[in-house]
């Protein structure tokens, strides 16, 4: 049987004294696009952070390719998972060029090669070589964005967990950036679990999705029942409507 | 060729790190220069350093040759700003005395500023008991007064320039820690970091080179604004005696050996006053110039 | 015929910068009646702009002139910041993109309301406590008594959103300009948030113009929509005919959209070049 790219079982996960997700199980397969969705609030982000390391507070298992996690960020799993943040303007450092953000984890891994490497990582993501060095405040929102994808993908991760990606951005900004995902992951055989509120762009973009609601997955569906409007749970067909979904008759 | 060469540094896609580098570091410069105060500021300062690095060639006498027969001459053609008790001539004492200022204030610079910084960056950046250990042990440093502790450590240690630096970069470094934290507590949770983490950056890496950098900028300006207080507080150590010992030209002393004569021979200790003003004022000066180009705020709008 | 609510006439914003004056804003007109505009566009296409010189709210160095600029009779032009006051809020309210910017921290929201209504209108308190209690109940909050007596932090950003609303609505403008009202809300509750504009705007015959990122968002809830894109009004056109929209932006931000039932394997990308006037990063 094939293991699957992340396993969650039985989850929780608390920020202080309040537990902001309650007992999750999931498992997505390798290679799979999987989206969590639900409002603010509902704990998608914190799934995503747990599984990342930035939310240590958790108990159950978190394991990502079969090798299970620990609670901080590590070397070893930051070959395997990476993270695109949802701010583009938040997740560059501000006195860095694009070159100096793209090289820190080839230095910090000791990785040769380096000016080859940050080369193509700015073909695959489609920014002209001219950006190379050019620090965060020179570049547009979606030239940000497309510079944390790149970041990203310079460990050359098979997991790729991307929070809101394109929520920040302009319409016509946000369609280059999922069209990039998207023939990212065609190329690099990548497995997205990205969490979004946005359902359209999660029929765009993902195979599956989850619903989630105060902290807990309320449905689990394929982006099929998303297209067709036939989701099961009152709550997601709430949530369909809400963002101008047809319901099936 | 002046053009291109201008151009190739405001280039907006600069074509290696050094170009990029050298860029911003010209874009900070031209502001700066647009400040009219920075750069009377700057001149001052630089008038400071070139003194002091061709002392020797610019005194037109020797700093600690005594001449008896001219004692307590006032201003003069001879000696543009008099001769003091022991008939040396004024203007060569600053001439020189510049030289044991600039290295107060740059050695001081040099061991507070790093201190200062690393203490607040790891307490900002790790937060919990570390945060409360180091900054309790900054308050203690804080919560006395500068001179104060200052002559105490002096007096432990015992006159002289040296100690003198070791007790005012004692006494500095608490106010960068402070600066340092805060600036590291309004980013510690910004993704910037998050993604450097998530990358497998040992701690040690991510302060040094993400945080620190970062918290640069305001304490330069801070230290730049400070040189003025560590001025008058080794001025202050000399006064007392506690500093340089004669007949070392420190401008502080100085002052302290012409209040004696202040009344009637007014040149001996005014002269050593006004080049401690001037200096202060210009690195006042320029801390002001330099906080308003190097505030992040500001150059978002470049 | 009635005169229209609203005249701009070739509305500019100015901002001076290293490089020379920008034109934010260039030569915007449009009418307004007592019906729903939308502006739409993408950040930096003036939107927020256009909205905020009606109040004339654009302060120094930005630099707003128009040919005509007119408000119910009143040339806004030429009013004085004094006179500006007192349309501002009596008049013409505006609605902004977060309530916990826009809700002082340290009053609790009935008085809050209260003072919006009390500064254009004074009136015994008595009086002034049930015309809050009304409002609040007509931006659909239960337990209005309860509510009034809360601060700001104590309620979440849905009913903090219905309070600034309560607050701009209650001294009974002409005008209302919402500027991203429901961009920081949840999706279930931007919904509530519009549906309660709309009924208080279409009920009280007001003006309103919401301005907003979203398309099909304006494209629901106004009855005219105008598409900007940086600094000009590049399309006009009936909400309900926005499918059949004509200029090329227009049109590639549609497609740009993905949609709830998506089968394109590709997105399309806008092609700026076929009309931008060198518009910046």
């Amino acid at each position: 049987m094939k293991q699957p790219a992340i396993l969650l079982e039985e989850l929780n996960i608390s920020y202080g004294p309040t537990r902001i997700v309650h007992g999750v199980d999931l498992a997505i397969d390798e290679g799979e696009s999987f989206a969590l969705v639900g409002e603010s609030g509902s704990g998608k982000t914190t799934i995503l952070k747990a599984i990342a390391g930035l939310a240590p507070d958790w108990t159950g298992t978190i394991s990502v390719l079969g090798r299970r996690r620990g609670h901080r960020p590590d070397r070893a799993f930051a070959r395997d998972c990476q993270m695109v943040f949802q701010d583009p303007y938040g997740s560059l450092h501000p006195r860095k060029t694009v070159d100096d953000c793209l090289s820190e984890p080839l230095l910090v891994h000791g990785l040769k090669e380096r000016d080859r490497r940050v080369k193509d990582a700015l073909d695959a993501v489609g920014l002209d070589q001219r950006f190379r060095f050019r620090y965060p405040h020179q570049l547009s929102g979606g030239q940000r964005q497309r510079v944390a994808i790149a970041r990203a993908l310079m460990l050359t991760p098979k997991v790729m967990l991307l929070d809101e990606p394109t929520s920040a951005l302009d319409v016509s900004v946000q369609a280059e950036i999922l069209n990039l995902l998207k023939k990212l992951r065609r190329e690099q055989g990548l497995t997205y679990m990205m969490v979004t509120h946005n359902l359209p762009v999660v029929s765009f973009l993902c195979d599956r999705l989850a619903v989630m609601r105060h902290g807990r997955i309320v449905e689990v569906a394929d982006v099929s029942d998303l297209k067709s409007g036939t989701l099961e749970h009152s709550y997601s067909r709430e949530l369909f409507i809400a963002s101008g979904g047809e319901p099936a008759a | 060729m002046a053009v291109t060469y201008r151009d190739w540094l405001l280039d907006d896609s600069p074509s290696s790190r050094l170009q990029a580098g050298l860029g911003r570091s010209y874009r900070v410069s031209m502001a700066l220069a647009r400040n009219p105060l920075a750069v009377a500021g700057a001149l001052i300062i630089l008038t400071l350093i070139l003194m002091a690095a061709f002392a020797p060639w610019i005194a037109p006498y020797s700093a600690t040759g005594q001449d008896l027969t001219n004692r307590l001459m006032p201003p003069s053609a001879q000696h543009w700003m008099g001769t003091d008790e022991l008939g040396r001539d004024i203007f060569s004492r600053i001439i020189h005395g510049s030289r044991i200022t600039l290295m107060i204030v740059t050695m001081v610079a040099l061991i507070s500023a790093p201190i200062g910084l690393v203490v607040g960056a790891v307490s900002g950046y790790f937060g919990g008991s570390t945060d409360r250990i180091m900054m309790g042990l900054t308050d203690i440093f804080l919560s006395m007064p500068k001179l104060i502790l200052a002559l105490a450590f002096v007096a432990a240690l015992g006159p002289g320039i040296e100690n003198a630096i070791i007790a005012i970069a004692i006494t500095a470094w608490p106010v960068y820690a402070r600066i340092a934290r805060a600036e590291t507590m309004t980013f510690r949770d910004a993704e910037f970091i998050a993604a450097v983490q998530l990358q497998g950056a040992s701690s040690t890496r991510i302060i040094l080179r993400h945080v620190l950098p970062l918290c640069a900028s305001s304490t330069i300006v801070r230290v730049t604004l400070d040189m003025a207080g560590i001025i008058l507080t080794a001025a202050g150590l000399g006064f007392l005696g506690l500093g340089a010992q004669p007949p070392l030209p420190e401008w502080g002393a100085m002052i302290s050996r012409g209040r004696n004569f202040i009344l009637d021979q007014w040149w001996v200790a005014t002269m050593p006053g006004f080049a401690i003003i001037l200096v202060s004022l210009g690195f006042c000066f320029l801390g002001d110039g330099l906080r308003d180009v190097l505030d992040p705020k500001q150059e978002n709008k470049q | 015929m009635t005169r229209p609510l609203l005249e701009i006439e070739n509305l500019t914003v100015t901002f001076p910068t290293a490089q020379g004056p920008i034109e934010v804003v260039r030569n915007v007109s449009f009418t307004l009646g007592r019906e729903r505009l939308g502006i739409v566009g993408e950040s930096g296409s003036g939107k927020s702009m256009t909205g905020r010189s009606i109040l004339k709210l654009i302060r120094p160095p930005g630099r707003v002139t128009a040919d005509r600029m007119v408000f119910d009779g009143i040339d806004l032009a030429a009013q004085s910041d004094r006179q500006m006051r007192h349309l501002r809020g009596a008049r013409i309210s505006m609605i902004m993109q977060d309530p916990k910017f826009s809700l002082n921290p340290v009053m609790t929201v009935g008085a809050q309301i209260g003072e919006a209504l009390q500064t254009h209108r004074p009136m015994a308190r008595s009086e002034l406590q049930a015309r809050v209690l009304a409002m609040l109940e007509a931006v659909r909050i239960d337990g209005p008594e309860r509510v009034a007596g809360l601060y700001p932090h104590q309620i979440s950003g849905g009913m903090g959103q219905r309070v600034m609303i309560a607050m701009m609505l209650i001294p009974e403008p002409d005008l209302l300009i919402a500027d991203e009202p429901t961009s920081a809300l949840d999706v279930s509750v931007q919904a509530q948030v519009l549906d309660i504009i709309e009924e208080l705007v279409s009920g009280k015959g007001m003006g309103l113009i919401l301005i907003s990122h979203d398309l099909n968002l304006v494209a629901r809830y106004c009855d005219r929509i105008l598409v900007m894109n940086s600094g000009e009004v590049v399309e006009e056109c009936v909400a309900s005919e926005l499918a059949n929209a004509t200029h090329p932006y227009t049109r590639g931000l549609l497609a740009a959209m993905p949609r709830m039932n998506e089968d394109r394997e590709e997105l399309p990308v806008l092609d700026r070049s076929s009309w931008a006037t060198g518009a910046g990063t």
